[in-house]
């Protein structure tokens, strides 16, 4: 199908997706770097481009939960955020997942606070990790835009119902004019279909009540079908992004694995860093290392079993975390996906921290990884958690 | 990657249009059938400060996502910068680097500046042009018209066009047409120097 | 009392039977026990008003609503509406709290 190639920024990419997406109600309070994209939604309000009710909230709180009490009347909603925001929508975010109200936030990442930062990395969203939201990383503004209405489709299911989070790093994805095709508004809204509410507060012949106190008798069963919801989200997702790759030809899975098939040596990462990544991968492989990426896209739910088929019996797999984990061992995809190899041969998992705040994740980072899981698989004994781009 | 690509490194200070020229140039470059990629860098938001900007060029969809380290070219809209060293101009670069300078002086004189050997440098004195052709002190556009002499991106009517339709979005007809002169100027001042 | 198992609860705790409280019983909570005194009462309907769990009868079939009763199995013995009821007649108020045998 025809499709229009044009430049736009991360931001006004995926403010686009969300216009045609036609949502009845947005919330939203202004925060570096997510500023500029709804700004560029309330353009479209105000240019009558779509015929979205746009709330201007007093703080993220309110945004989070003006979107909640918008779901809740049966709207499709959505908002947006960064870093403090995000802190700050902090019980509101527990509320919309556990409400099970299918609202779509766009999450550009930032470094949470402080010193006072307001450039990428991962905190804020992996603070959010647990509130039983989807999230999905993206690497450039096409996906960041693809993604954003794959989302809709997949937290809207009946089956799943659960709010979704499409994650874009701050600035180098928000902020860089790149290249991208969109669909045009009728096929995308046809991709996406009308909302559908499963339960409506202003459906006032089916009066309901949401919300209610919840206690040592019933909370327990609550959360387990938040954790069920979740594991529906696999095979919905699946069939959403397959949908979507036959109607755009740009497939996408769960994660998406690069130069990955003869991999001894495989580096992971989310986001923006995954294309620096794979230009590196093609030069070490010009020089005959057998080095692959794994780009994780669903970070939540997990592909556990998925990514246990695909990192099994490699020689040495480096973790790349754009967050830190205080106090813990390695960062949080660290964790995860050591965690989830656990059974498997004793495949070397090593970790390295980076790019927090901002820290340009450079070319000479990523052969310096690469060169580092060389010594890894030749039997070396390197130190597991590491940090990488800093001055000690 | 595949195909080559260009790389450029925009040094100006804020308020010169760094930011504007990277993004522009970024999207002109798709009606070439090319990809581009254009961001500053972001920080303190200060009229006068050092600022950078980057733009990629390529035939394939451009991946890396880190700032230009190994610049192709480097442009720098105030010549007060050259011997800034927070600035950087000459970091990373090499002698396949080409150097382009909104100055007054010659390129011989740029050249024992930047103090890098057999450096190739382009100059235009593109603040006198921006200066005549719409009155004020912002040099980026007519730089990007200078550009089209050192990189051969689209011809500089394929140029004029693009500005015309992007600038119209924002600016008076007045500041357009002023742009649309000043590139030609700058264009034609490079390539008969 | 049975509890459901979470595969038979709605998603998000959402309840969608509207008015299901007085499926609630809670009159044996009360240790004090409201008693109408028919003769006294004067139906102003301040007990109706005042009563916190809607246990208080009302008849609404004749000209006007007629207080009948007290809804004992709701009726928590908070005794709001004896406390409530206008003592017109000193003395001979239509509600009077007594300790309930048990």
């Amino acid at each position: 199908m025809a499709q229009n190639l044009v430049a736009l920024a991360g931001n006004e990419a995926v403010a686009y997706a969300f216009k045609q997406a036609r949502p009845h109600v947005g919330s939203a309070f202004p925060i570096t770097p997510q500023t500029e994209m709804m700004h560029k939604f309330a353009e479209f309000v105000a240019n009558g481009e779509v015929d979205t009710e746009m709330i201007l909230v007093e703080s993220e709180h309110s945004a989070m939960s003006a979107a909640i009490g918008s779901a809740a009347a049966g709207a499709r909603t959505f908002t947006a955020t960064s870093s403090a925001g995000f802190a700050l929508m902090w019980e509101m975010v527990y509320v919309a997942a556990s409400l099970r109200l299918p609202i779509n936030m766009a999450l550009v990442n930032r470094a949470l606070s402080g010193n006072i930062n307001i450039h990428c990395d991962h905190s804020d969203s992996m603070g959010g990790r647990d509130s039983g939201w989807i999230q999905v990383f993206c690497e450039n503004a096409q996906e960041s835009y693809d993604t954003a209405l794959m989302n809709f489709r997949i937290s809207e299911h009946m089956d799943v119902r659960l709010p979704a989070m499409t994650n874009y790093d701050g600035f180098i994805i928000s902020h860089t004019e790149d290249a991208l095709y969109l669909l045009d508004d009728d096929t995308a809204y046809d991709f996406i279909g009308p909302y559908q509410a499963k339960y409506a507060l202003l459906d006032v012949e089916n009066p309901i009540t949401v919300g209610p106190l919840d206690l040592t008798d019933y909370y327990f069963e609550h959360k387990w079908s938040q954790m069920e919801a979740q594991k529906r989200v696999f095979p919905v997702a699946r069939e959403v992004m397959s949908e979507f790759g036959e109607l755009t030809g740009r497939s996408y899975d769960f994660f998406e694995e690069y130069r990955l098939d003869d991999a001894d040596l495989v580096m992971v990462v989310l986001g923006s860093s995954a294309g620096t990544t794979k230009d590196v991968i093609d030069e070490y492989r010009d020089k005959g290392v057998k080095v692959g990426l794994l780009k994780l896209r669903l970070f939540r739910p997990f592909p556990v079993a998925e990514i246990v088929k695909v990192l099994a019996g490699r020689k040495a797999i480096a973790v790349l975390d754009r967050s830190a984990s205080f106090g813990g061992f390695g960062g949080p995809v660290f964790t995860e996906i050591r965690s989830a190899l656990y059974r498997q041969e004793q495949t070397p998992i090593h970790n390295w921290i980076y790019g927090l705040g901002g820290r340009d994740y450079d070319l000479k980072q990523v052969a310096e990884v690469i060169e580092k899981l060389q010594q890894i698989a030749a039997g070396e004994e390197l130190q597991e958690v590491n940090l990488l781009g800093i001055r000690l | 990657m595949a195909g080559p690509m260009v790389e450029i490194r925009w040094h100006a200070r804020g308020g010169q249009g760094a930011k504007t020229a990277a993004m522009f140039l970024a999207e002109a470059v798709l009606d070439k059938g090319k990809f581009g990629q254009g961001f500053p860098e972001y920080g303190p938001e200060r009229r006068g400060a050092p600022v950078r900007g980057y733009t990629r060029i390529a035939d394939a969809p451009i991946r890396r996502h880190c700032s230009v380290e190994e610049p192709d070219i480097v442009i720098v809209l105030d010549s007060t910068l050259l011997e800034s060293k927070s600035a950087g101009v000459t970091a990373g670069t090499s002698a396949d680097t080409v150097f382009l300078i909104n100055t007054s002086e010659s390129p011989e004189a740029i050249g024992k500046r930047l103090d890098v050997d057999g450096a190739k440098v382009y100059t235009v004195d593109a603040t006198q042009i921006a200066l005549d052709s719409f009155g004020r002190s912002i040099p980026n556009m007519p730089m990007v018209g200078a550009l089209l002499v050192v990189e051969e991106l689209m011809t500089i009517d394929e140029l004029k066009i693009a500005l015309a339709k992007r600038f119209s979005q924002k600016f008076s007809q007045a500041i357009v047409d002023g742009n649309v002169t000043a590139v030609e100027r700058a264009y034609k001042e490079l390539r008969s120097a | 009392m049975s509890l459901k198992k979470a595969s038979e609860l709605t998603e998000g705790g959402i309840i969608t039977e509207a008015g299901n409280a007085s499926e609630y019983k809670t009159g044996d909570w009360r240790t004090f026990v409201p008693e109408f005194v028919v003769e006294n009462c004067i139906q102003c309907l301040f007990c109706w008003i005042y009563c916190p769990d809607s246990a208080i009868a009302v008849d609404l079939s004749g000209e006007k609503p007629e207080v009948t009763g007290i809804i004992l199995e709701h009726c928590k013995g908070c005794g709001i509406c004896a406390a409530e009821c206008p003592p017109v007649k000193k003395g001979k108020a239509a509600l009077v709290m007594v300790r309930e045998a048990k």
